[in-house]
């Protein structure tokens, strides 16, 4: 059975949104996403699923207070504690299994809210081996960074092309909270911060929300919806501890992608493939996550981002969204937002950055410091 | 969609584990589970895990933490969380794993180590509640349970010493349970009555206790089984989860609705239409009596 996306909500990311609490905030993606799909929440949905972690929300159960806003109150509802192309996976799975057939998935961010944004990442670090150490947690992608750049022969200037190329994409997204006309020589200059990663490298925090609403062919029909369909899904994970993990191949994003492009039948994904969104939360991870997609050859991905070929006009375009970079890092809901750009992409409704003649594009995910899991998600429209 | 069953399961002992990290726990129910299904890590194509409140570990993504222990390494792995639910929902997350043909096998591994939370894991509590509207009057968890009790004791005309045999019934089932914390064999309802007063009408024996502890089990599909001719198997016939409204101010306190829904939907989809008679034994979640 075929699975498609009927409906795509999203709020403005912004650094901060003193305006909103966090269900003002999902209750605007999510009312975006029901009049998108046209639907009424209360009685054409089947299913809700949330990606949230307790302590970036503040909360002891963060579980509980999700229904309400979301017209979810005394109906199917979960949380699924990972970023939001898992939650996708998940929705994805409980229509195939033909008990749902229109399913809700909500992910967002109100980083601002946080007191001690870096002290809940160290929280994340195993309490035993690594947190006693008392580095920054970031220190973690300054050497992944390091061992990427060594492992593959790339130049620092092939970050800086990622960080100019995203940042000067989101200025042309109305919703990214961090558009800016940077070049590689500002990047280059920028101020050290966890070598060989430079102020530029690191996305910064921002608040928003992300909804999604899925459907089962048989549904789409039904709401008389024109679905940008769901081909494939994977997610996977590598060691959570440090000491043993691959520091220089994303193998989380490798076994997602194998699992995605198997389920989606694509067998050669870096001529299949028109148009990618992936995880650049830190400059390098874009060129990592490209190799690890099998979307450039290990060490080429920087070379071919020096020479334009992820760039809008590109062969492939990469992250036209802005990427975190550009849009800011909002946390569980960056993969959800990923698949929020790319079927808009597909359905033509990208605006100024829409590009053309997009069928097939894929959406990439990680989980940030210090996880090593991610998930992939391939969309596609009728050609 | 794909039939889905229950061929084996592991549960350690349930107590204040000092000398275990969660991760521990974890691989101690994996083992006990795979081993009782004649299965290895190999077989498993997928992991689920649950697993409530962080901060009870005391580490934030505690899913991710908790991952090696529980045999999720370069598998798909999630972990789901429905507060106290969580424990049922986990193997509902596994079901639809397996039951939508994306995995063959799936393990479902569920933790909870209350003993790293200082001084007491009540504080995490503190946490669940409205950050404007509640927690300003410093509600704790025995609060809601209270007036909830009250409120159906009220309602029905239930009295206290009906509700304790609750709690007499289950510490005497509990004899004999390797996994058991509080098996007390000569436990009566006078003790439950006469047990320190926590808010009234909950009293401490009325209370489940902290506890750490791991449990899992393997589900695989009707094809596997099948195939590996596995004859120790419980069929899922039906699922079914809800949740009621944040502001439980706004829910009905006597009757939890939510399970109702969650049991209506599980029901017709196993074509139970007479519950009283059709099912033959129940275990339901008694955090109070």
């Amino acid at each position: 059975m075929r699975v498609g996306i009927i409906g795509v909500g999203m709020t403005a990311f912004r650094p901060s949104t003193p305006e909103y609490n966090w269900k003002e905030l999902m209750f605007e993606a999510a009312s975006r996403a029901y009049a998108d799909a046209e639907i009424n929440p209360r009685e054409d949905v089947d299913s809700f699923l949330t990606c949230a972690e307790d302590y970036y929300e503040g909360f002891g159960i963060f579980d509980e207070f999700v229904p309400d806003q979301l017209g979810a109150a005394l109906r199917p509802t979960c949380t699924v504690s990972g970023d939001g192309l898992q939650g996708l996976a998940n929705a994805y799975m409980q229509i195939q299994t033909g008990l749902v057939d229109v399913a809700v998935v909500e992910a967002h961010s109100k980083a601002s809210d946080i007191v001690t944004l870096d002290g809940v990442i160290e929280h994340a670090l195993d309490p035993i081996w690594n947190k006693p150490l008392g580095a920054h947690p970031f220190v973690v992608a300054g050497l992944e960074a390091d061992a990427y750049l060594r492992a593959t022969h790339t130049s620092p200037k092939a970050l800086a092309s990622v960080v100019a190329k995203n940042h000067g994409n989101a200025l042309r997204n109305p919703l990214a909270a961090y558009g800016a006309a940077v070049d590689v020589e500002d990047a280059l200059r920028s101020p050290e911060r966890f070598a060989p990663l430079r102020a530029l490298d690191i996305s910064n925090p921002a608040d928003g929300c992300v909804v999604l609403v899925l459907a089962s062919e048989r549904a789409a029909k039904k709401l008389h919806s024109n679905p940008v369909w769901i081909r494939g899904v994977g997610w996977a994970s590598d060691s959570p501890s440090l000491e043993t993990r691959d520091w220089s191949d994303a193998a989380y994003t490798r076994l997602a992608a194998e699992m995605a492009y198997r389920l989606a039948k694509l067998r050669r994904p870096a001529t299949e493939i028109d148009v990618a969104e992936v995880d650049d939360r830190f400059s390098y991870k874009e060129l990592q996550h490209l190799e690890s997609l099998g979307l450039a050859k290990k060490g080429e991905a920087g070379k071919r981002v020096v020479r334009g070929d992820y760039g809008p006009e590109g062969r492939l375009p990469v992250n036209v969204s802005g990427g975190s970079l550009g849009c800011g890092n909002v946390f569980e809901a960056t993969g959800l937002h990923r698949a929020a750009e790319v079927a808009l992409q597909l359905r033509g409704d990208a605006g100024v950055r829409q590009l053309d003649g997009v069928r097939v594009g894929v959406a990439q995910s990680w989980r940030f410091i210090p996880s090593a899991t991610g998930a992939v998600a391939i969309l596609e429209v009728p050609g | 969609m794909t039939k889905v069953g229950v061929i084996g399961a592991g549960m350690t002992l349930f107590r204040r584990r000092l000398e275990e990290t969660g991760k521990e726990l974890c691989f101690e129910a994996t083992k006990m589970a795979l081993d009782s299904a004649g299965l290895t890590r190999g077989d498993v194509d997928m992991v689920v895990c649950g697993t409530a409140p962080d901060a009870f570990d005391g580490v934030a993504m505690k899913g991710e933490y908790l991952l090696d222990g529980s045999g999720g390494y370069r598998k798909p792995y999630t972990r789901v969380f429905t507060g106290g639910g969580t424990g049922v929902f986990s193997t509902i997350a596994g079901w639809w794993h397996v039951a939508s043909g994306l995995a063959d096998v799936v393990l479902v591994v569920n933790e909870e180590k209350m003993s790293s939370c200082q001084p007491h894991p009540q504080s995490v509590f503190a946490h669940i509640w409205d950050p404007i509207l509640d927690r300003p009057l410093k509600p704790n968890l025995v609060w809601i349970f209270a007036m909830e009790m009250n409120r159906y004791m009220t309602v029905y005309g239930v009295k206290k010493e009906d509700i304790a045999r609750v709690a007499v019934k289950n510490k005497r089932n509990a004899v004999g349970h390797p996994c058991a914390q509080l098996a007390d064999p000569n436990i009566t309802v006078d003790d439950v009555l006469n047990s320190e007063v926590m808010a009234w009408p909950v009293q401490r024996l009325d209370i489940s206790p902290p506890s750490d502890g791991a449990s899992a089990v393997v589900l695989a599909s009707e094809d596997f089984i099948r195939k590996r001719r596995i004859k120790d198997r419980a069929w899922i016939s039906g699922v079914g989860w809800c949740i009621d409204s944040t502001m439980w101010t706004d829910r009905d306190l006597v009757f939890p609705e939510y399970v109702a829904r969650a049991a209506k939907h599980a029901y017709k989809m196993a074509k139970i239409d007479e519950p009283r008679r059709q099912i033959d034994f129940a275990e339901p979640y008694d955090p109070f009596d």
